[in-house]
């Protein structure tokens, strides 16, 4: 973690990213996914190299196109062939988490995944809500929209994060959009916008480097004045903080305010003349075990995001473990993951990442922006922060009024960690709409 | 540049251990070490999860018993069956390595290694070898032992690291052993002993905590009176290296003399106006630090997480090592420039049928954890022998080794090979042990 810096400059490059459709044969019909299946399994072991599953998303254009998931049959049972012959490592050497998923954890899950898990019931739950695809800045970008009946409701764009996704959000659209039907008052209501990023979910993946966060903000203006909002808001968490943080960096047309879950204020603002308070300590003590034992995962996907890619490219419990690991490290758990998400949910958005085969294109992120764009920096904007208690950074108040001048919330939420609305929709509902109550 | 830790180790931790034969089959017959691989290909994507060639070792006993490799067909099999189906990511969004392994090299090292690797050459070239297991401190050791014909050799004890093996050395085994046979002198004879580390090769996989370099060299340290050596040298790079400072510190009785290809030798504060020399150092450790060394995090502190895509996935466990051939290796942007890809695929084969991608990764957990890391190995008063190849991740200046090893006898700075010094550089790495050594037979 590291100062920003030389980042405003790049904001105004245009690298040239040619979209990902180049690649993709001029097959798929506009406005479904089609993720094209040969068959997996080789009769012999000596035979060609067989096609394997690959992931085809229709051409992007300028025009907002909709979208459908539809995972095909063939994804599906060559993900459960694979489970079955999983080659698994030897146990670990410890009684807890202290060198990654245990092995009976990561059999359980397997296991689950391959027997019991079922993918159609998130795609119904997915298709259910309008999604959309469209071009910009030269890359196919699929985000979920859902307008409020409500005339007054204001716009907001919600960011997911690694490894996140949009599947994180599926609980709180509903209240956010149609707060009447779910305690909430017609004043409360939002229309929502809620993109994957670039390399994710179903978001093209970048050919070329160049998709900063600078980068990825700039869009997500684009993207919502060209769904015809003139003054909105921004919200995220994780990646999405640091999207949404550039967002306001960059003063972007038509944003009012912002609302942090992370708020990225690390590294942590200078001590004081008389040193740092407890409340500080604790949140210095956050982020030197995390700089010590927690960011292995950020400092591979920083650096050699392909290499690690071929493994969990190519092995689902791989990708599966990869992103299991977080949900047990990062939720406000009691020791087991499956104490703040259910199986169902953790799986929902492993199996996205697994589906897109998006390992390498996510990881490339951290490649991107993890050491450049990934820091403190003060705002020219209005910031709401909502601190989850169970989160792996919680820093104090003080941290935020002396980095943000603007700063016009701020509160503590006893339960929830960094997957805030995954793990806590209602209270994240009640987060977002007691924030911004007061710019109606 | 404040964070120079990038945690090379040399730290104490205890533990107890019990032995991995408990885990084992009774099955495995003694000397032969059976790769047991059921059906791989299940019928339907319904079925129950099938048998994975898992990899059984004959228990070990104190006695040194007789040991030979043989990989079963049904485990080369699945292993060719995984590589047909591999399901690629895309291509990198870079023209070069800076991002990993480019998508193109990586296919094209599968592909080599599904059509025309053969591990039976390399099976029928170790087993050529004279190997061993035998227990210490509740695990089984497998080691490569060949005997000079010469009755005054001197024994020596190579220690690997990752993502090394066995194979690194043998090469140099003949040369080193029987010295007149390569064109060397009958006085420059070694007894060569080469084990494979604990939780690599056909060594067990230790199944508590404990087992970091201090512990590793104690049992190096009873391994070579078990032989029969009563003075014996040390010599290791990477890993090895790690366990070769170890062994220094200990000085365990026999041992008279270490020599190493990675010298941990920084000084525990760096020079405010360093020399040109010692500029470089810290510059590529630095460089090592932040960009280099994100599987060394990754392995340090979830080693058992990083285990599950590389156990499971042939292509990602080659990748993995891959990397590090081009990355580490003297070459001119080419892996193969340097290593044949036949090379590099007896050690990563090695790697992918005894399915130790978590237990050798688990080396770094071991050894960051305690928190006394660095690059600094402190003070060792044993007699101390280097060797610097030009391409090692990092190369000190020899003032800073003066500074550390009072008793520093030989130290010599070549202008080829890298970090894998023996596998790429065989015959010049053997010459710096006949030189090192020399003044120290009796």
């Amino acid at each position: 973690m590291s100062m920003a810096n030389d980042t405003q400059e790049k904001t105004e490059i245009s690298v040239p990213v040619s979209s990902r459709r180049e690649f993709l044969g001029a097959v798929a019909a506009t406005g479904g996914a089609a993720i094209l299946s040969a068959d997996v399994l080789p009769e012999t072991a000596g035979a060609g190299t067989d096609k394997v599953a690959e992931l085809v998303l229709p051409p992007a254009t300028k025009a907002v196109i909709p979208f459908e998931v539809h995972v095909p049959e063939a994804a599906l049972d060559d993900l459960k062939r694979r489970l079955a012959n999983t080659r698994w490592p030897n146990k670990e050497t410890v009684a807890d988490w202290s060198q990654g998923v245990p092995l009976a954890k990561a059999r359980a899950l397997v296991e689950y995944w391959r027997t019991h898990y079922d993918w159609r019931r998130v795609e119904r739950s997915l298709n259910a809500l309008p999604q959309f695809r469209t071009e910009l800045d030269g890359l196919g970008v699929h985000f979920i929209h859902v307008k409020s009946k409500h005339p007054d409701a204001l716009p907001i764009i919600i960011t997911h994060g690694w490894p996140g996704s949009v599947i994180e959000f599926l609980q709180v659209i509903a209240p956010l959009v149609d707060p009447t039907s779910h305690g909430g008052k017609p004043d409360d209501a939002f229309h929502v916008v809620i993109p994957s990023l670039p390399g994710f979910g179903f978001s093209d993946k970048p050919t070329e480097p160049g998709w900063r966060l600078p980068r990825i903000a700039k869009v997500w203006g684009v993207l919502m004045q060209r769904l015809g909002y003139t003054r909105y808001l921004a919200q995220g968490g994780d990646w999405g903080a640091g999207v949404t943080t550039w967002m306001a960096k960059q003063q972007l047309q038509g944003l009012a305010a912002i609302h942090l879950n992370l708020p990225i204020l690390f590294p942590p603002p200078p001590a004081p003349p008389g040193g740092y308070a407890a409340a500080e300590q604790a949140a210095l003590a956050q982020l030197g075990k995390y700089a010590n034992d927690a960011s292995g995962y950020a400092s591979i996907q920083g650096t050699r995001p392909q290499t690690l890619g071929y493994g969990l490219a190519d092995s689902p419990v791989g990708q599966g473990m990869w992103i299991y690991e977080k949900f047990k490290e990062w939720t406000d758990n009691h020791g087991n993951p499956e104490d703040a998400l259910s199986l169902d949910a953790m799986l929902d958005d492993i199996s996205l990442y697994w589906f897109t085969d998006t390992a390498a294109s996510s990881a490339r992120l951290y490649f991107e922006s993890f050491q450049k764009d990934f820091a403190r920096m003060p705002l020219d904007m209005p910031v709401a922060v909502s601190i989850f208690k169970g989160d792996m950074f919680t820093p104090p108040k003080i941290w935020g009024e002396r980095t943000y001048p603007k700063l016009f919330y701020w509160n503590e939420v006893p339960k929830g960690g960094h997957f805030a609305a995954f793990e806590q929709p209602e209270l994240f509902v009640t987060e977002l709409r007691k924030s911004f109550a007061q710019l109606r | 540049m404040d964070k120079l830790s990038c945690d090379i180790p040399l730290t104490e931790m205890p533990p107890i251990l019990n032995s991995r034969r408990d885990f084992l089959r009774a099955a495995a017959a003694s000397s032969a070490v059976a790769i047991l691989s059921a059906e791989s290909a299940p019928e339907t994507a319904r079925a129950s999860p099938d048998k994975v060639a898992e990899p059984v070792l004959p228990p070990a006993t104190k006695a040194v018993t007789p040991f030979k490799v043989s990989v079963p067909q049904s485990a080369i099999d699945d292993l060719k069956r995984r590589l047909a189906s591999t399901r690629w990511p895309e291509r990198e969004t870079v023209s070069d390595w800076s991002q990993g392994v480019p998508l193109q090299k990586a296919q094209a090292l599968v592909a080599y290694w599904r059509d025309k690797y053969d591990w039976r050459r390399f099976e029928t070239r170790i087993n050529a070898f004279a190997q061993y297991r035998t227990q210490i401190d509740g695990i089984g050791i497998h080691f490569i032992h060949v005997r000079s014909p010469q009755q005054n050799a001197l024994p020596i004890i190579l220690t690997h690291g990752w993502p090394g093996s066995v194979v690194e050395f043998m090469e140099i085994i003949g040369p080193l052993s029987d010295p007149t046979r390569y064109g060397g002198r009958a006085e420059d004879a070694f007894h060569v002993v080469v084990p494979s580390l604990p939780g690599f090769a056909f060594s067990d996989k230790p199944v508590e905590a404990g087992w970091d370099v201090n512990r590793i060299a104690r049992a190096w340290a009873t391994l070579m009176p078990r032989l029969g050596y009563e003075r014996w040298v040390a010599q290791g790079g990477d890993w090895g290296a790690g366990v070769t400072h170890a062994l220094a510190h200990q000085r365990p009785p026999g041992l008279i003399a270490a020599h190493v290809n990675w010298q941990f030798v920084f000084p525990e504060k760096l020079p405010e106006n360093p020399t040109p020399a010692e500029r470089k150092a810290i510059d590529r450790a630095a460089l090592f630090a932040n960009d280099q060394s994100g599987y060394f995090r990754e392995q340090g502190t979830r080693p058992q997480t990083i285990g599950y895509p590389l156990t499971d996935s042939a292509a990602g466990q080659a990748l993995w090592i891959y990397e590090k051939f081009q990355s580490w290796t003297d070459n001119h942007g080419n892996p193969e420039d340097e290593l044949s890809i036949d090379a590099m695929l007896d050690d990563i084969s090695l790697y992918w049928f005894t399915g130790t991608a978590a237990s050798s990764a688990r080396i770094y957990w071991e050894n960051t954890r305690s928190g006394k890391a660095g690059l600094s190995g402190g003070r060792i008063e044993l007699p101390m022998a280097a060797s610097v190849f030009p391409h090692e991740i990092f190369c000190p200046p020899k003032a800073w080794a003066e500074a550390l090893w009072p008793n520093l006898f030989y130290w010599n700075e070549l202008d080829k090979g890298g970090h894998f010094a023996a596998f790429e550089q065989p015959k010049l790495f053997t010459e710096e042990l006949r030189k090192a050594f020399r003044s120290r037979r009796a």
